[in-house]
């Protein structure tokens, strides 16, 4: 039998320190959906999402009573809307997020995610299309999230598409002015997108993935605080090993919730995603992790070193625990989700130069950074750019969800609610990048991407 | 299936003799109880097997639950696997 202490602890990181499953993501091909009436595509997209996701909250719920875990989200991801969106004849594509939203609250998810362009290498018309359709379809639905691949490490940046991406952030804004631009915390520019991330607003079920899957985003950042706590002035290889030692523990609740899912679904299960996702609430923070290494805030010197140790710990703790990991799988670093990195950048010691930095060593990037109102789109369309450029040289996934939060300035606080947080207006560079986003065109890839 | 079933809260006299018969009247059998007192607090883990229990899991869950919340104490019931997957390979 388990021993008294064992059971003791788990149940302390479940009480005390936000031990939970972040998320049970089904993934739902549409590709079947397509039609040629944009009227008849929809009531398909809706059918099957509601058909096929019919039971996953109750599951899900099920799941979180047997075995006493929260499981924070139940949520759903398709395939890129563009793909199917193209067989119709309309350039309007808002209604496909009308029929996902009203899916989504049909089967009682908090989000969809899916809205979405894969156009590292070039544009089909529908990518066009549901680029400029974003703007309308977020502000206009609530559950639907959007995403677009501008890059690659294998077909380079496609400038042309992250020009029209700054430009539909800052739409989604206006749009949305009045909620501090939150349509833009719903859109997430990426390079190097994976097609199994089961984690919000960047999920979309990948073209090489099953009929329909089941994902699992495990999180735990307060578990690795609490670990490190007992390990103070301990050296490195210390510290790396007690994250390895939690992250185990954590992935293989994640893993077993993952196959029972799984089983009651009648759906495959696909990939534990490993990440530590932190949430405005005290105690689960990944801020916290760093600066429980030493430093006096995130953003201080070390910071990179600090958020370089902690991914790949996790990840090396994870990968055993699980027979299939995939997703994003490491830390996450969303300012306004995160209670330590709203404090450090309410103060100013935290800024985007530091963020950018910490994104070439992290699982993802600028994530939920809310900047001045006034900030062009062309200056949005270079931060995109300089994190495309990241991931694309250094063969990871980058992203950027930025809000340019209409009539805010710096110092300004953007309430997003929830679990998105609350966002500190941080500066931006004041330099002009217009002349470098007009050219277009598309960056090439890098030599390393020759690797046949 | 094999679930745990873990008490806590301040000692007082019948804490074990409440969760045994509320168990009992459910079905579920005891395999193992392991219990002590940490700082006036009273800790008690049972394993227990569920497969004759009469009622859905989540009922059992939440009947304990309520129970506990009657009495001050903290009950709950859970699938021994969330234990077995994290503490051992």
């Amino acid at each position: 039998m388990i021993n008294f202490n064992e059971i003791l602890q788990t149940n302390e990181m479940i009480d005390a320190q936000h031990l939970d499953i972040r998320t049970i993501t089904m993934g739902i091909s549409l590709l079947d959906c397509a039609d040629a009436d944009i009227t008849v595509a929809c009531r398909k997209i809706y059918d099957k999402i509601t058909r096929r996701a019919e039971r996953l909250v109750a599951v899900g719920e099920e799941i979180e009573s047997e075995f006493g875990i929260p499981i924070v989200n139940k949520r759903i991801s398709v395939t890129p809307i563009a793909l199917i969106a193209g067989a119709c004849g309309e350039t309007d594509y808002t209604p496909f997020a009308v029929a996902l939203d009203n899916a989504a609250k049909t089967v009682g998810v908090n989000f969809i995610g899916g809205f979405s362009a894969l156009v590292h290498k070039g544009f089909i018309d529908a990518d066009r299309n549901l680029i400029a359709s974003i703007p309308r379809a977020l502000s206009e639905t609530e559950r639907v999230c959007a995403s677009v691949n501008v890059g690659t490490t294998k077909a380079g940046i496609n400038m042309d598409a992250v020009r029209l991406c700054g430009e539909a952030v800052k739409e989604a804004a206006r749009l949305t002015a009045e909620t501090g631009g939150f349509a833009c915390a719903k859109l997430v520019i990426f390079a190097n997108a994976v097609e199994d991330n089961p984690f919000m607003a960047g999920a979309f079920h990948g073209v090489g993935e099953p009929e329909c899957v089941i994902n699992v985003g495990v999180s735990g950042p307060g578990v690795v605080y609490h670990a490190l706590q007992a390990v103070k002035g301990e050296p490195f290889d210390v510290v790396a090993e007690t994250i390895k030692k939690t992250a185990f523990r954590v992935t293989r609740m994640g893993q077993l919730v993952a196959r029972e899912a799984s089983a009651r679904l009648g759906a495959p299960f696909g990939i534990v995603d490993l990440s530590l996702a932190p949430t405005p609430a005290i105690g689960d923070s990944v801020a916290d992790i760093l600066t429980e290494m030493g430093l006096s805030n995130v953003g201080a010197h070390g910071t990179t070193a600090a958020l370089a140790l902690l991914n790949d710990a996790v990840k090396k703790g994870g990968v055993m625990a699980s027979s299939h990991v995939g997703g994003l799988s490491g830390a996450f670093i969303p300012v306004s989700e995160d209670a330590g990195m709203i404090a450090a950048a309410q103060s100013g010691l935290l800024t985007i130069e530091k963020l950018e930095a910490m994104t070439c060593v992290c699982s993802v990037g600028l994530d939920m950074i809310a900047v001045p109102g006034d900030t062009p789109a062309a200056t949005i369309s270079a931060i995109i750019a300089d994190e495309a450029a990241i991931g694309m040289i250094n063969n990871k996934t980058t992203a950027v969800r930025i809000i340019p939060a209409p009539g805010r300035v710096v110092g300004d606080v953007v309430d997003f609610g929830g679990l998105l947080g609350t966002a500190p207006v941080m500066p931006v560079s004041r330099g002009e990048s217009a002349d470098f986003i007009a050219r277009g065109g598309r960056i090439p890839a890098p030599l390393h991407s020759l690797r046949n | 299936m094999r679930a745990i079933v873990t008490v806590i809260g301040k000692d007082r006299v019948g804490i074990i003799a409440e969760v045994c018969t509320l168990l009992a009247a459910r079905g579920v059998n005891i395999l193992d109880i392991s219990q002590t007192v940490m700082q006036e607090y009273f800790t008690m883990i049972m394993l227990v097997d569920t497969a004759a229990c009469n009622v859905p899991f989540g009922e059992l869950s939440r009947d304990l639950a309520a129970s506990g919340e009657d009495r001050a104490l903290s009950i709950r019931v859970q699938r021994e696997d969330i234990f077995e997957a994290m503490h051992r390979i």
